[in-house]
């Protein structure tokens, strides 16, 4: 018993601080790991053409991103080898763009309603119908702002 | 004098504070990398209730076919000839009630750059790549054009003005500036691409 007694005499040690930067570095790493933006994961091939006369795409809530692509490898036992529309997470046919428009843009706030852009991010090697029809779509919803995403470049690098 | 706590505890309460402006400085300098890509308006799916007429000769076609071969009022041309030919069809100036125009003046092309419109249209079967480098070349011509105007008018590019003006973190009196500018040069040589209706054949 006296062995417990002897050492400290009553004063309380003071809590240790060391700790707390290594719960505040693990915030910082979870932060870190978990702020990719949410960009739904790609379930086609999209390598974007080049172009130079590019204008930059601001202001990312006012964009609603269609993907165009032949399905990756894992989907295309599935969905085949010729080129489709992603919307989100899942493939659509070219008559559920129109509606997947609406959709969208009853999500954003009412002042950017009317400010939209729809970026269409299209493989290079998909044929101009289906965009064609994807345009057709867009018009007859009123997205008359479309933007062809493409990579800073020359644009005489596609023509290989 | 015996040494009774052994090595002096190491202060550690400033690490939290190192930590925090680290975070801070992550959540502040993470910007997302911006797409950028050509923005194109797309024509409105009613037609215009008045019927305008619109000369033939005030009409660039453009036609890409399924092999990404193109035919430009008529004729076969390079990929790599286009912006020139659109060029000297935007600005060819026939009335002469376009004093910037360095134009030929010919009679059968173009009255002045307000009356030009360039009409392209493609195949089903042409490849989305190509699409885009013929985009970006008549894109490229109205550009060329406006460049050499906001030079001569301003000393800089109007490329540059545009992506100053459109970048939301430039100043709002340095926008409103820009603004007028802007408009001056995009009025001097409006963007009348006409991207019409597929053919399937």
């Amino acid at each position: 018993m006296a062995k417990f007694t002897k050492k400290k005499d009553g004063d309380l040690p003071a809590v240790s601080t060391a700790s707390l930067p290594d719960i505040v570095f693990m915030l910082l790493f979870f932060f870190m790991t978990v702020t990719t933006m949410k960009d739904s994961s790609l379930m086609v091939a999209n390598t974007l053409p080049n172009a130079s006369e590019t204008k930059k795409l601001e202001k990312k809530d006012r964009v609603i991103y269609i993907y165009v692509g032949t399905p990756t490898q894992e989907y295309q036992k599935v969905f085949g080898t010729e080129p489709k529309i992603q919307l989100n997470d899942k493939f659509a046919n070219v008559d559920e763009v129109g509606s997947f428009i609406l959709a969208e843009r009853a999500k954003k706030p009412q002042e950017l309603q009317n400010v939209l852009t729809t970026a269409l991010k299209v493989d290079k090697d998909a044929n101009m119908g289906l965009i064609t029809d994807i345009k057709q779509e867009l018009r007859k919803v009123n997205a008359l702002k479309v933007n062809y995403t493409t990579y800073e470049g020359d644009a005489f690098n596609n023509l290989q | 004098m015996p040494r009774r706590k052994g090595a002096p505890e190491v202060n550690a309460g400033s690490m939290a504070d190192i930590a925090f402006l680290l975070l801070i400085f992550f959540l502040v300098t993470t910007t997302i990398e911006t797409d950028a890509g050509l923005d194109r308006m797309l024509p409105p799916i009613e037609p215009p209730d008045t019927d305008v007429v619109i000369r033939q000769k005030n009409i660039f076609t453009v036609n890409i076919n399924k092999n990404g071969q193109l035919l430009v009022e008529d004729n076969l041309m390079d990929i790599k000839d286009l912006r020139a030919a659109a060029v000297e069809f935007l600005e060819n100036n026939a009335d002469g009630s376009c004093s910037y125009c360095k134009g030929k003046k010919d009679p059968s092309s173009s009255d002045n750059p307000s009356k030009a419109i360039i009409s392209l249209k493609n195949d089903r079967e042409t490849k989305y790549s190509t699409y885009i480098t013929v985009q970006n070349e008549l894109v490229g011509a109205y550009n060329d054009l406006r460049n050499r105007e906001a030079q001569r008018l301003f000393g800089r590019d109007f490329t540059d003005m545009e992506a100053e003006y459109l970048n939301p973190e430039t100043p709002s009196s340095v926008r409103e500036d820009l603004k007028d500018k802007v408009k001056r040069i995009q009025d001097m040589f409006p963007q009348k691409l006409s991207e019409a209706e597929t053919t399937t054949n």
